[in-house]
């Protein structure tokens, strides 16, 4: 008998279904991948298996995990398999913990609530199981608190409360999701490690088909609360029989076509000039006598790019790209350093006197709810930028620019009385390359633009950049962590880490020959679904 | 990856709080609160600048139905003038804490750093000058009198109104679409004109029906103890006041400016409530 | 943690002095010539000259601050004109009431509130929450001077369990010192719990919503340990606000009720003050009443950090 054996799972919360008629079992030792795109019902899935649903949840079918009636179990009895036999592991590491308990604390609670051991065995194995998942007691004392580590070590800690008492079922929902590709390697290979040295089952929940790909041994995908297809991992996706497997699994490798690339800046003039910047942030002060040192956030960044040039700008998070794209964007002040654009300096003017330049520079943000002003209509939003001509277009005017600008990214000039949220993620991240494009910028900065869209939606998304690109002969900077955006819509890439850009090249040849440290651990860290593909069906024979 | 919307107040809002239970018993009975406020400037059941001796102490009955005071005023007639005094001195000073804070906190929620820092020092000064502290510094200097209420109200609500505003700006400055509109070239005051006040609105506005609630409280606070609205002008506190003494013989006396408070102040509350009810709780009132 | 206490000590002290500047403005400048405004306008010019001189007036203005606030530290804060005693011996004698008073009425409310807000936020949305949270929706909007009239009405006129007013003075025992305050504390606290059991539920519900609780409920823990021990303690923060902010509250209270108990109280006390222009016992007591707020605020937000690590930034 399975570990645990979903049959015919239905859910609905309030009257709505949420899920219909699930199956899905995991035998120990074994890692299952559940994937899916947004609203398809992965969370709810796991919670189910847990019995953390919203009050208003009602779920139908049968649970059986271990032998028991998971849907049928008292509260008791729920309470002592959860942390126990079955340990949790949640997307968001940076409110995961609670931020007033000292992280030995939280590990070592779960443990004393189970087998009612006494503070100092709890802390012994606490402590034990911190070293487990990779945080050494002289480092990480069971004394620091939650705020004191970086989103990564977060997760490891969560990682560690899941798995002290060495559950037989480990569930990750969407454990990497939020951390960059280097720390998602290390976390994903952690979470493998673990299962095999307890031969636990492993549920891992994902919207990335690499990922899965990689690491599960089956594979069940998800639409709408209904399984698609379920099976091995690498025949599944390399059979890709079931429509939607292949429709998900060429969106997640999609590269949009383009005309001939342009490396470098061509002749002439170029657009941007970056000359020698840096970003210092006050540090926190720790002491009263002491000024704080100051935190390097960009280092003696140098680079330039020519007109209608795509550019990737590469790295970790926290390396600093962020906090350059804001200074090109003039949204920040360097420290110290030059910004050129389209020969005229913009670093140390004022704001007034920058009207011209931000006209022909415009940005794309990637969250595409929070980019927009719930209350204003999308006919107001996309209009935001024409604040920067020096003629302000009359009321048919600047209906007509907007209408123009949402046809271009394919959207239906008619929605322009509408407000943001009656429209999709991807539909959100159209208008807002509508507004970027309104003004006809030379540059439009796009700070992970697709990041937050599922993959199917991703793959239009990239396609409409590279049109325009294509059309308006608009130049791209592309901040991203991600190698896959990279790879499918740029010329070249720059790699930055740690405030300083430590490679430069084109893209196809730093993506398959990097130079440096930190470029070749993005590029290994980074999940690739032909690979994966590959080395299972290697595996296998 | 998750399914989420947006966190700040959509369209709809106003529909959406009229079908709060909470919003509508609060607007149906501060609606009636102003109605009787207001009816009484053209009529009341009796004329409150009379005295009628043989008149005085009258329970309630079918020709009095709050009773007559000790100076055989009509109790209804003075409880509606009352609801004047009390709704102007409070909507007056939610007018000036909003008038000052408002401004003042989005000011410093824009500019951050001294500005900030000063702004949050002010705050603290100001909150250690309870309503009644400034009441009493005032009546020292000029005299008692309802306008010294409003002022002392009114200095205790800027800081209020002044936190609320910088709260709720300072949660939605880093948002992207302020970054697009920076962008688009535009400065922190149009920023805060066309961005930041449409999504704090609802925050003031619930905390607006609070310090106005407070308002009354405090009112009647400080015309119960002489600092306020000075007879002949009929005021709820200084009925209190006047009952003191006659709880005894006539408790009705006591009994019925109390309830003008409890009811317009639990209305006005609700209002709030309702209100907060249909926002996100991440970006509920402050108190 | 010394980096943020001394800073929080160092903007208490800073609000100290900008406060005795506004009460020293208001108070002495603001009506030009305190004495005669003290004396009204049928004194005699020697009597207001006479005054001038023994307040110090003829002085220039800084001597005149920094005499009083110098006088303040040392405790000398003149001598009252009516009274013709220290101003000192005035407050300490009525203070004996005042801050007794407002101490039981800010435990009582707390004792109230915490558990009710705690057992509503528990019950979320059962009966006994409704009735609650309608019981203090109540309680919010009675102002505590009519809700003190009332209780007097019922215990001290009806039941007659205890007096109606008055206070027998400390030197009468203890009990009978505490029974007068009884009714006082509760007319203080009741409608100050209401606020606060509100204030405890909203804070503990915002935080049950939180991911970790989720983590802790991931854990195995029961709803009820989950609240005991990990929503309870990230609840106090905003509860511990709106603490700090009653005892402004409350000390304002306490003179409003004074009046209704017949209390000899720093709130008479300022009331007969007012009446008599006695300047110098108002400016005396706003100052302390005030200087008491800024010290509580204080200890408010120290408080925080003994709650909050990440306030306590590691050296």
């Amino acid at each position: 008998m399975s570990l645990l054996e979903i049959e015919n799972l239905s859910l609905d919360i309030g009257g709505t279904p949420i899920l219909r008629g699930i199956d899905l079992s995991i035998e120990a030792g074994e890692i299952t991948g559940l994937v899916g795109e947004s609203g398809s019902g992965k969370s709810m899935t796991a919670l189910s298996l847990m019995r953390l649903l919203p009050d208003a949840a009602r779920a139908m079918g049968r649970i059986t995990f271990d032998g028991i009636d998971i849907l049928a179990a008292s509260e008791d009895r729920m309470c002592a398999l959860r942390g126990d036999d079955i340990g949790m592991v949640f997307q968001e590491p940076m409110t995961a913990l609670n931020p007033l308990k000292a992280i030995g604390e939280q590990v070592a609670e779960g443990i004393r609530w189970h087998t009612r051991a006494n503070r100092t065995d709890a802390e012994t194995l606490a402590r034990k199981m911190l070293d487990r998942v990779g945080l050494p007691a002289d480092k990480f004392p069971l004394t620091r608190y939650p705020h004191e580590l970086s989103g990564g070590q977060r997760q490891r800690v969560v990682i560690a409360i899941a798995c002290a008492l060495k559950p037989k079922l480990l569930i990750a929902d969407e454990p990497t999701t939020a951390l960059d590709v280097v720390l998602q390697a290390q976390i994903l290979e952690l979470l493998r490690d673990l299962v095999d040295e307890n031969r636990t089952g492993l549920l891992l929940i994902s919207h990335d088909l690499a990922v899965v790909a990689e690491m599960a041994d089956r594979i069940t995908i998800l639409r709408g609360g209904e399984v698609m297809e379920a099976g091995e991992t690498a025949r599944t996706l390399s059979a890709q029989v079931h429509p939607y497997t292949r429709q998900l699994a060429q969106a997640s490798m999609h590269v949009p076509e383009r005309a001939k690339a342009i490396h470098g800046v061509a002749a002439g003039k170029p657009l941007l000039t970056v000359q020698n910047v840096s970003k210092d942030y006050p540090g926190r002060r720790t002491s009263l006598f002491h000024k704080p040192l100051p935190v390097r956030a960009v280092d003696d960044v140098s680079f330039a790019l020519g007109e209608g040039h795509s550019v990737a700008l590469v790295g970790r998070s926290g390396c600093g790209k962020s906090t350059l794209a804001r200074m090109i964007l003039a949204l920040d002040e360097p420290t110290s350093g030059t910004i050129t654009f389209q020969g005229e300096t913009i670093t140390g003017r004022d704001q007034a006197s920058l009207r011209s330049a931000r006209r022909d520079m415009q940005v794309v943000f990637q969250d595409p709810y929070g980019s927009f002003n719930p209350r204003r209509t999308v006919e107001w939003l996309v209009a935001e930028p024409l604040h920067l001509l020096d003629k302000k277009p009359g009321k048919t005017e600047r209906r007509e620019l907007v209408s123009q600008a949402l046809h271009e990214v394919g959207l239906k000039p008619a929605g322009m009385q509408k407000y943001p949220h009656e429209f999709s993620g991807g539909q959100r991240q159209r208008i807002s390359i509508a507004r970027a494009i309104i003004t006809r910028p030379k540059l439009v900065v796009a700070d992970e633009p697709v990041s937050a869209l599922d993959v199917s939606i991703r793959a239009q998304v990239l396609d409409l950049f590279a049109e325009l690109n294509q059309k308006l002969g608009v130049a791209y900077l592309f901040i991203t962590h991600d190698l896959t955006v990279a790879r499918a819509i740029t010329d070249d890439v720059m790699v930055m880490h740690e405030g300083r850009i430590v490679e430069t090249g084109k893209t196809a040849e730093v993506l398959s020959h990097p130079q440096t440290e930190a470029a070749r651990a993005l590029v290994e860290a980074a999940p690739d679904l032909h690979r994966a593909i590959a080395k299972r069906m290697q595996e296998q024979g | 990856m998750s399914d989420r919307t947006s966190d700040l107040p959509e369209r709809g809002f106003v529909a959406k709080a009229f079908a709060n239970r909470s919003f509508l018993a609060g607007f149906v009975i501060t609606a009636l609160v102003t109605a009787m406020a207001l009816l009484s400037f053209f009529w009341t059941p009796y004329d409150v600048t009379k005295l009628i001796v043989a008149d005085r102490m009258q329970p309630p009955s079918t020709t009095h139905i709050f009773g007559t005071d000790q100076f055989g005023r009509d109790m209804l007639s003075m409880i509606m003038v009352g609801a004047r005094n009390s709704i102007a001195v409070a909507l007056v000073a939610v007018g000036i804490g909003m008038g000052i804070g408002v401004p003042l906190g989005c000011w410093a929620a824009a500019r951050g750093g001294y500005v900030d820092d000063a702004l949050m020092r002010f705050n603290d000064i100001v909150f250690a000058f309870p309503a009644l502290l400034s009441a009493i510094m005032i009546t020292a200097i000029f005299g008692p009198g309802a306008v010294n209420a409003i002022i002392a109200i009114g200095i205790f609500n800027i800081p209020v109104f002044a936190r609320v505003a910088r709260a709720g700006a300072l949660a939605i400055w880093p948002r992207e679409f302020i970054l697009a509109a920076r962008a688009s070239g535009k400065g922190h005051a149009l920023i805060t004109v066309e961005h930041i006040l449409p999504n704090i609105a609802n925050l003031l506005l619930v905390q607006g029906t609070i310090q106005f609630a407070l308002g009354i409280l405090a009112e009647a606070g400080l015309s119960y103890v002489g600092l306020g609205a000075q007879p002949p002008m009929p005021s709820w506190g200084r009925m209190l006041f006047d009952a003191q003494t006659r709880m005894v013989v006539a408790p009705y006396l006591a009994i019925v400016p109390g309830m003008a408070i409890i009811i317009t102040v639990l209305g006005l509350n609700l209002i709030g409530d309702g209100i907060s009810d249909t926002l996100d709780p991440k970006l509920r009132r402050q108190r | 943690m010394t980096v943020y206490l001394l800073r929080r000590l160092a903007t208490g002290l800073l609000a100290l002095v900008v406060a005795s500047v506004v009460v020293f403005c208001v108070l002495e400048i603001l009506p030009g010539d305190p004495a005669r405004l003290m004396l009204g306008f049928n004194a005699t010019e020697d009597a207001v000259q006479a005054l001038r001189v023994q307040m110090g007036l003829d002085r220039g203005l800084l001597v005149r601050y920094l005499h009083w606030t110098g006088g303040l530290l040392s405790l000398d804060f003149g001598r009252s004109y009516t009274y013709s005693v220290p101003v000192i011996d005035l407050v300490r004698e009525r203070a004996a009431v005042s801050l007794p008073l407002a101490l039981v009425s800010l435990a009582l409310s707390t004792a109230i509130a915490l558990p009710v807000g705690v057992f509503a936020a528990a019950r979320r949305g059962r009966p006994s929450d409704t009735v609650a949270m309608a019981a203090s929706q109540f309680g919010v909007a009675v102002p505590n001077f009519w809700f003190a009239l009332l209780l007097v009405y019922v215990f001290a006129v009806w039941l007659r369990l205890v007096p109606a007013g008055g206070f027998p003075g400390w030197s009468a025992g203890v009990w009978p010192a505490l029974k007068a305050l009884i009714l006082p504390s509760v007319a203080l606290a009741l409608p100050q719990a209401a606020i606060l059991a509100r204030v405890t539920r909203s804070a503990l519900l915002d935080v049950l919503g939180e991911d970790f609780i989720r983590t802790a409920r991931a854990k195995g823990l029961p709803r009820k340990a989950v609240l005991w021990r990990h929503a309870l303690r990230n609840a106090l923060l905003p509860v511990l606000t709106i603490l700090g902010l009653q005892f402004a509250f409350l000390l304002a209270g306490t003179i409003i009720i004074e009046n209704v108990f017949y209390l000899p109280g720093l709130g008479r006390l300022v009331f007969q003050a007012i009446n008599q222009r006695d300047l110098i016992v108002v400016e005396s007591v706003v100052m302390l009443l005030v200087a008491t707020i800024i010290a509580i605020n204080l200890v408010i937000d120290l408080s925080y950090a003994l709650v909050d690590p990440r306030l306590r930034v590691r050296a």
